[in-house]
């Protein structure tokens, strides 16, 4: 990584940790505000995080492994969310999966190559009566059927798309 | 054409409950004040148009509230402002086009009292939803917020708070039914000072989302039960654990506490009696264990959300090892009405052992998909066919979940069963927190456990190798079977599995896990033996043990399914007959799906 990213991340970090106390209740919220930032935790915000709270490494890691809104791995620009709720399963929501699995060659919790797209499946987003439901990037997609699919991801750019 | 006159103000409620807000409903919203604003010129009284809440009938939303004159109208699009602008608003007439159709009488109803999906329900902790602004609290006072604090606060001394959510026999709504007056009291009782007052907004059941509609729409009911909590046991912290997913809950709760701080309901000397009382929000972390009430705290303290062992009650030893009351949502929202209106009355709705109501979202496959609340002992029936106005494409029911991953599945010959605490145990199901999923003869039975086995399996917070463990070899038998893998002993093996689980689990998620397999095996054996001997899936469901085909005689040569199969598996001339290709098929049933003359049918049997 640039050093200048480094930098970035450090002063955006220690920003962050100036608005809460140095207190461990406060450590769920900081790492949430660094994911939102970065799409991801960068290591070098959790040195920080770990010397400002004074807490081991080892527990960030079980943190940022244990909760789902986090993640170690950076995501993709566009990420899809295919809700998996019960009323989403029962109509269908599995063969909208495999039919982005197919369509972008990765499996749920991966992010493309080119790093433009992230697939996710989630429980339930309290949408029910669109179900089934998917979601880029806060866009809502409902009565999703697997036709629809290769339009919603092409008008995100698309596997093949060349405007990035 | 109706015309009615009304001299009065109007209001146009526009829903922006999450359903109808991924319908577009915040285009309407903002053309409806648009318009408002530029036609007040000529209309003598300009109308409020105001954002609400959910209005539970997502399934027909967006959802536009006309008042005083009481009109409803449903799937609105921003095309059609113009129009209300014109002839509601101005000139008084109904557009009859816009109305709820009720499909029981074929008739259009101009107020929702009129549809049976509202008539049937009876609103106590969905009362305001729909009707505020969440994030005016001037509503939420115009419609008698705030008076049970001061209620409380003025006439009423800590131990007759208790006592009155005690004779109102209110229980706990996310999942367990634990008595809420009981709990408060032991809370009071434990002389530990500084004590907690904990709002569980951590809603993880999938296919249900009551929590996060009352966290939106009335933020304010679940603030004021808390506070009067808070007062009961002398509690000075409250803090409010939200799913973060739930971004507009979040912002409405934050907007609520900071009008409830200015408004000196929140802070210190709370309307001048020397009671202390503030909220701080805590953003959940994405983990369905926190749900549990230990390991919620837990995550508050700024750890992982692992459950710990209860011998000692939170209410004695809880967050931070001190006092703590816990409740969900919908707990708090009841507690302001029982203060207000009296135990009582309370009393007087619902069952035996269960009072009060229960707000349920009705979804999967029925028609009035969307949120409702009912008195306990409504029978199923009623809720699913006169409400949910039964299942779409005049499919046949065939059981409903309930409980979500807790809960179990119950079988149409129970249809009649009386909803509540006791008779769902009975059943071998949960209340649980409220979610209600219908399933017709296309739904799997054997699927729908090993969905949940898997969701289970991904949410274990791994603590306990009984439910690590255990639930995943139970969801590797249950995928065999749905693959046409199965053999005769599994289902024994199933029953073993599960008691050591339920044994052996230290927290409600392991203990309830084997629900959804035990009660689909006890009503539906049939269906696990015709997968494991025969590899069948008498549904059409699991895709492995089925094949999609044309019927000949039925095909019309149209070629829709050839136009719309994402694979191109299917081959053929128009006005000839269609064939699929099964090395090439993915068995999506798009087909299925878009056949207008039902010529795609499905196989059982090993796909080869």
């Amino acid at each position: 990584m640039s050093s200048g990213k480094t930098q970035e991340i450090f002063s955006y970090t220690s920003s962050i940790l100036k608005e809460y106390p140095r207190e461990q209740r406060f450590l769920l919220a900081i790492l949430q505000d660094i994911q939102k930032q970065y799409n991801y935790l960068p290591r070098e915000a959790l040195t920080i995080i770990h010397e400002y709270l004074d807490i081991p490494m080892s527990k960030l890691y079980s943190m940022a492994t244990f909760y789902k809104a986090l993640s170690l791995k950076p995501k993709g620009k566009y990420v899809i969310k295919v809700c998996d709720g019960t009323a989403c399963h029962i109509r269908g929501s599995s063969l909208i999966i495999d039919e982005i699995q197919k369509l972008l060659n990765i499996s749920p919790g991966d992010t493309t190559e080119d790093g433009l797209f992230s697939l996710e499946t989630v429980n339930c987003l309290g949408s029910c009566a669109l179900a089934p439901v998917m979601v880029v990037n806060g866009k809502y997609f409902g009565k999703v059927t697997p036709k629809m699919v290769k339009k919603i991801i092409d008008e995100f750019g698309g596997q093949n798309s060349e405007d990035i | 054409m109706k015309i009615f006159k009304s001299k009065k103000k109007k209001t146009v409620l526009v829903c922006c409950g999450t359903g109808c807000l991924a319908n577009n409903s915040l285009e309407i919203y903002k053309e409806l004040k648009r318009k408002a604003e530029i036609s007040g010129i000529n209309v003598k009284i300009r109308p409020a148009v105001k954002a609400t809440g959910c209005n539970g009938l997502c399934e027909k939303g967006p959802i536009v509230k006309i008042y005083p004159d009481d009109i409803f109208y449903c799937n609105v699009k921003v095309s059609d402002v113009d129009e209300i602008i014109d002839r509601t608003i101005k000139n008084d007439e109904v557009i009859d086009r816009l109305l709820y159709l009720d499909t029981s009488t074929g008739k259009r109803v101009k107020s929702h009292k009129d549809s049976k999906f509202y008539g049937k329900q009876t609103k106590i902790v969905l009362r305001n939803i729909g009707e505020v602004d969440p994030a005016s609290i001037e509503d939420y006072i115009e419609r008698g917020g705030y008076q049970a604090l001061k209620k409380a606060l003025s006439d009423l001394s800590p131990g007759d708070v208790i006592s009155e959510i005690k004779k109102s026999g209110l229980r706990g709504r996310g999942g367990a039914g634990y008595p809420t007056g009981s709990k408060w009291e032991q809370c009071d009782k434990a002389n530990n000072f500084p004590k907690y007052v904990v709002c569980n907004g951590d809603e993880g059941d999938p296919g249900a989302f009551m929590d996060r509609s009352i966290m939106e729409g009335d933020p304010h009911s679940v603030i004021e039960g808390m506070l009067i909590c808070a007062y009961a046991v002398r509690a000075e912290q409250g803090y409010a654990y939200i799913r973060d997913e739930y971004s507009l809950a979040i912002e409405n709760m934050s907007k609520a506490i900071e009008q409830a701080k200015k408004r000196g309901f929140l802070g210190s000397n709370i309307l001048n009696k020397g009671f202390n009382f503030d909220i701080q929000i805590v953003r959940g972390g994405g983990a369905f264990v926190c749900g549990e009430s230990t390991a919620l705290m837990s995550s508050i303290e700024g750890n992982v959300g692992e459950p710990r062992i209860k011998y000692i009650h939170s209410t004695e030893r809880g967050l931070w090892e001190h006092p703590t009351v816990l409740n969900n949502v919908e707990t708090w929202a009841n507690v302001p009405v029982i203060i207000d209106k009296g135990a009582e009355w309370f009393n007087s709705i619902g069952t035996e052992r269960s009072k009060g109501t229960k707000v349920f979202s009705l979804v999967g496959k029925v028609n009035n998909t969307g949120l409702i609340e009912v008195p306990m002992g409504m029978t199923l029936k009623e809720i699913i066919f006169d409400i949910g106005g039964g299942i779409p494409g005049s499919k046949k029911f065939k059981a409903v979940q309930t409980g979500g991953p807790s809960g179990g599945c119950i079988p149409e010959s129970l249809v009649d069963l009386k909803v509540d605490f006791d008779s769902l145990d009975e059943a071998g199901s949960m209340m649980g927190s409220g979610g209600m999923i219908v399933m017709d003869e296309d739904t799997c039975m054997v699927e729908v456990a090993r969905y949940y086995l898997n969701f289970l399996s991904e949410e274990s917070c791994g603590k306990c190798v009984p439910c690590r463990e255990g639930i995943k070899r139970m969801l590797g038998i249950v995928d065999g079977i749905c693959s046409g893998r199965g053999q005769e002993e599994d289902i024994d093996l199933l029953f073993e599995l599960s008691e050591t689980i339920k044994e052996a689990s230290l927290c409600g998620l392991g203990k309830t896990a084997p629900n959804p397999v035990i009660t689909t095996i006890k009503y539906f054996r049939e269906e696990y033996l015709e997968h494991i001997i025969n590899k069948r899936c008498p549904a059409g469901t699991c895709k492995e043990l089925i094949n999609y085909y044309i019927d000949e005689d039925i095909c019309k040569g149209c070629g829709l399914c050839q136009k719309n199969c994402p694979s191109g598996a299917i081959s053929g001339q128009l006005k000839s007959k269609y064939t699929i290709d099964i090395s090439k098929c993915a068995k999506c049933g798009v087909c299925r799906d878009v056949c207008k003359f039902k010529a795609v049918k499905i196989k059982g049997g090993v796909a080869k």
